[in-house]
């Protein structure tokens, strides 16, 4: 009998469900404790960057552990589909700088978006090297 | 109240980006990150159109709250699109990491201030 999709499991589902709340409510409070400058959400900001560089680490530490599968893929859907994934916001970014250009802030809608997305794919990247460079440094 | 109702959007909504980029994935061996780029597009719209509707106050800022943090910011998502995006640069595809880096979020602007428009 072939295995549902991923997608259709229940309980992947709920740990989706799960992850996604708790990033959700992560999310939130971040907003709360870090203040807007200049009407710029700082805390989007940081829930992004931060995001994706937990991301990043994550799915490199898993792919190197071996196929995604079991005890993995329970892990990835958690922390990454659910946590990083509630955690972080893509919506938010957009609408945001929507708010900002709306108000005639085009610079600082620029610099929002540009720094989200610079800043987001370096944490990225660095995510992904960090373990890398870990890894190596266990095999050598 | 409201904020377990956040957390439960959220999850809800973390919940419909899985089941609709697992669906999308199983339909077509897509050479393109398809599915995050349709649920950021598609969240950032909804999310434009709650927030047109709040400004017009067809929408208590409950229900922004609710419906806009929770579940369309658990739904979008931007650590998995920046993931996508290094893969692809990493595989020296150059144009579609343009396209999902850039592109993608000219695109979720513009959708987010249609939404608006829409709804207010």
């Amino acid at each position: 009998m072939p295995a549902r999709p991923a997608y259709r499991q229940p309980l992947l589902l709920l740990l989706v469900l799960l992850g996604g709340a708790t990033g959700t409510l992560a999310r939130w409070a971040t907003g709360l404790a870090v203040p807007h400058v200049d009407r710029v959400p700082l805390g989007t900001l940081a829930v992004n960057v931060v995001g994706a560089f937990v991301l990043g680490a994550l799915l490199e530490h898993l792919a190197g552990r071996g196929p995604d599968e079991g005890r993995r893929r329970a892990l990835r859907v958690t922390l990454g589909t659910g946590f990083c994934g509630g955690f972080t916001t893509y919506s938010a970014l957009a609408n945001d700088t929507d708010a900002l250009l709306r108000q005639g802030l085009v610079g600082h809608a620029l610099g929002y978006v540009g720094s989200t997305l610079v800043l987001g794919l370096v944490a990225s990247a660095l995510g992904i090297a960090t373990v890398r460079r870990g890894a190596r440094g266990r095999t050598a | 109240m409201s904020v377990l109702l956040l957390a439960l959007a959220g999850g809800l909504g973390a919940v419909a980006r899985f089941v609709l980029d697992g669906a999308l994935t199983a339909a077509r061996a897509w050479r393109y990150p398809v599915g995050t780029t349709v649920v950021n597009l598609s969240g950032s719209f909804l999310l434009g159109l709650l927030a047109g509707l709040a400004a017009g106050r067809l929408l208590p800022p409950a229900g922004l709250l609710v419906l806009g943090t929770g579940f369309l910011g658990g739904y979008t998502t931007f650590s998995t699109s920046a993931y996508e995006t290094v893969r692809l640069a990493e595989q020296r595809r150059w144009g579609a990491a343009a396209a999902h880096g850039v592109g993608q979020v000219v695109l979720a602007t513009a959708l987010a201030a249609l939404g608006y428009l829409a709804g207010s």
